[in-house]
């Protein structure tokens, strides 16, 4: 169980000949506690792969250094960091029987055979598996094969954290779910710290705690769910959390308030000073609402999702989506929208214009 | 199906026929034949001298399958799995066995010559008395070594493939769980190498045993008898000799040997593998 503190780790990998390298991770300035449940959430490339790689030490940061309850580990090889790792394709040692698979890690470390044989069938009870103690491992389906990677780190009572590299790729969707329950369920059971990379929104913020939300090798924000959906700190947030995503449309500030089109927008408190860059503002679907004066659109589709229903609609050149409650509406003629003042956001090159709400 | 049945029927069946023809008929020539049932086979699985090549053969034969695997297993095991000296290492090692078997013959022939050879000059000059000519183990190691040096090769080949599909995940897995670098080969890398080494091992065990040319350019089966392996003592019977009906006889019982080592050597691989 340990502390993880990045402290300005950078890395970028070999370049090509006579090329200048480019950074996959940026100044990682970032506490996360011990026994939390962590997701790291991105797209691909975003850097979050080498990040999970430098916990567990196959990498070593190009700069900076990683600390486990305040002892350095930046050099420290993978054996030596008492970590686990859970991979995307199933790990298993194919001869052996499951038992012996949990039994491995446990009998390299020259435990006792009658503390292994207590500690395994613990942990095989915790993950459904004792019927299948006997069975070689080889037999199991994709799932019961990822149970045993878990089970793998799980025996072990002295690991720092537990790392999940997209676990559930190859897992078939109806059991994706019930291997994601059992995950959380473990995390509160065990305790350990629990870190998930992934691309998949909903995983991510089923299973973690605290989100954080990488993209082109920085961490933009972390933020529980609730968090992260209501206060996106950066734009790449707010698009990339939600379905559909927040809409981003370029705005200009006047008097303190930004203004779309032609249209003032009301915020919940004035922009003070002059803000110089890429200014757009954010607003996510679920808070645009129609109403009688506000601003013109045009209704270009409406999707009906089942529970609710997504439009999409354009004024002038921009497509805003929205999103309604089944049993509202459309307005036949003239549809005119607002955004809810307490969601509208001001983003100055992609960061949340805040600290000067705030002031 | 048609063509693929004429085509059997052409390379496999028909001569084939014509042995077991031979075997169970004595000829002296113009078509003409007398039925001799089984006297031929009695007589090769009696004779003292079938025994004496089946006995060498089968020494032969265990002898390079316990050098080439462990040796082939070991060799793959040290190649570099990425990075230039990849291909070149391929490119060595696939060298010997692009080489005509009876080319390999003369060049070890050559090679170990007492008075002139390289190797045989050497030996000789730094005090080991060496004459594959005239020394039956002098000839029986320069055969050994020559095969090893020929066909470690396809072992180390077969080996690398197999070692090559094993993910990085599986060795990153296995340091995670810190296993010793003997426990990473017993339940990593020797389970993924199974199929191929299983594969490896039966061409190896079938090539081996039907050894002809590389000893018969060498040796030609001596001095004496001592390196006359099966298939030398089959050509010296029905060339030499021109006893047919015989010959016939012990080609079917060798071709009977070797399907028989190679089916219960497969089951048994295969039936581990669905346990």
């Amino acid at each position: 169980m340990a502390r993880i503190r990045f402290r300005d780790v950078r890395h970028a990998y070999p370049p090509p000949k006579g090329q200048e390298p480019v950074y996959a991770l940026n100044e990682i300035n970032q506490v996360w506690e011990d026994g939390g449940a962590y997701a790291l959430l991105g797209p691909s490339g975003c850097g979050k792969t080498t990040l999970l790689n430098i916990i567990s030490g196959l990498l070593t940061p190009s700069e900076g250094e990683i600390l486990f309850d305040g002892k350095e580990v930046t050099d420290l090889p993978t054996s030596a960091r008492q970590i686990a790792q859970v991979f995307q394709f199933p790990v298993v040692y194919d001869t052996m029987s499951v038992f012996d698979n949990l039994a491995f890690p446990l009998r390299n470390r020259g435990m006792d055979e009658k503390l292994v044989q207590q500690r395994v069938e613990q942990i095989a009870e915790m993950l459904d598996l004792t019927d299948n103690l006997k069975k070689r491992a080889s037999g199991l389906t994709a799932d019961g094969k990822q149970k045993i990677s878990l089970g793998r780190g799980l025996v072990r009572s002295d690991v720092n954290a537990i790392l999940f590299d997209e676990p559930l790729t190859v897992i078939d969707p109806h059991l994706k779910w019930q291997l994601r329950s059992k995950l959380k369920e473990l995390h509160q059971q065990v305790g350990v710290t629990m870190i998930y990379v992934t691309h998949d929104q909903v995983e991510a913020l089923t299973f973690a705690e605290k989100v954080v939300v990488m993209y082109e090798g920085i961490v933009v924000q972390v933020g529980t769910p609730v968090e992260l959906f209501n206060h996106p700190r950066h734009t790449f947030v707010g698009y990339f959390i939600g379905s559909p995503g927040m809409n981003v449309l370029p705005c200009s500030i006047d008097g303190g308030q930004p203004v779309f089109g032609k249209n003032l927008l009301n915020i919940e408190s004035r922009i003070k000073g002059q803000l110089q860059g890429k200014l757009e503002v954010g607003i996510r679907p679920e808070f645009v609402e129609f109403s009688d004066d506000g601003i013109p659109v045009k209704i270009e589709k409406v999707e009906d999702l089942g529970r609710y229903q997504v439009l999409t609609l354009t004024h002038e050149s921009e497509i805003i989506k929205m999103v309604m409650a089944e049993d509202q509406t459309v307005p036949s003629e003239n549809p005119r929208i607002q955004f809810d003042p307490h969601h509208t956001k001001v983003y100055c090159d992609d960061w949340v214009v805040e600290e000067a709400v705030n002031e | 199906m048609v063509p693929v049945l004429v085509l059997v029927a052409f390379n496999a069946f028909i001569p084939l026929m014509t042995v077991v023809n031979y075997a169970f008929q004595e000829t002296f020539g113009d078509n003409v034949f007398f039925w001799e049932g089984t006297t031929w086979f009695e007589q090769v699985l009696r004779s003292p001298r079938f025994h004496a090549s089946l006995i060498r053969q089968l020494v032969f034969t265990g002898m390079i399958l316990a050098i080439e695997v462990p040796l082939g297993i070991g060799v793959a095991l040290t190649m570099p799995r990425k990075g230039p000296w990849v291909s070149v290492c391929l490119v060595l090692m696939a060298l010997p066995l692009l080489i005509p078997w009876n080319v390999v013959g003369a060049m070890w022939n050559i090679f170990a010559l007492p008075e002139i050879g390289l190797l045989g000059y050497t030996l000789n000059s730094i005090g080991i008395d060496y004459n594959f000519t005239n020394q039956p183990i002098s000839a029986w190691l320069t055969t050994v070594v020559m095969d090893v040096w020929h066909w470690t090769s396809l072992i180390v080949l077969l080996c690398y493939a197999g070692l090559s599909s094993i993910s990085d995940d599986y060795y990153q897995a296995a340091h995670i769980d810190g296993a010793s670098r003997w426990a990473i080969f017993r339940y990593i890398q020797l389970p993924k190498m199974k199929r191929v080494l299983t594969i490896a091992i039966l061409l190896r065990f079938m090539d081996s045993f039907m050894i002809y040319t590389e000893p018969f350019v060498l040796t030609g089966g001596g001095p004496g008898n001592t390196t006359t392996f099966l298939s030398i003592d089959l050509v010296k019977i029905a060339l030499g000799q021109f006893d047919l009906g015989p010959a016939a006889a012990m080609s079917l019982i060798y071709f009977l040997m070797v399907l028989l080592i190679c089916w219960a050597f497969y089951t048994i691989m295969m039936r581990n593998e669905e346990q």
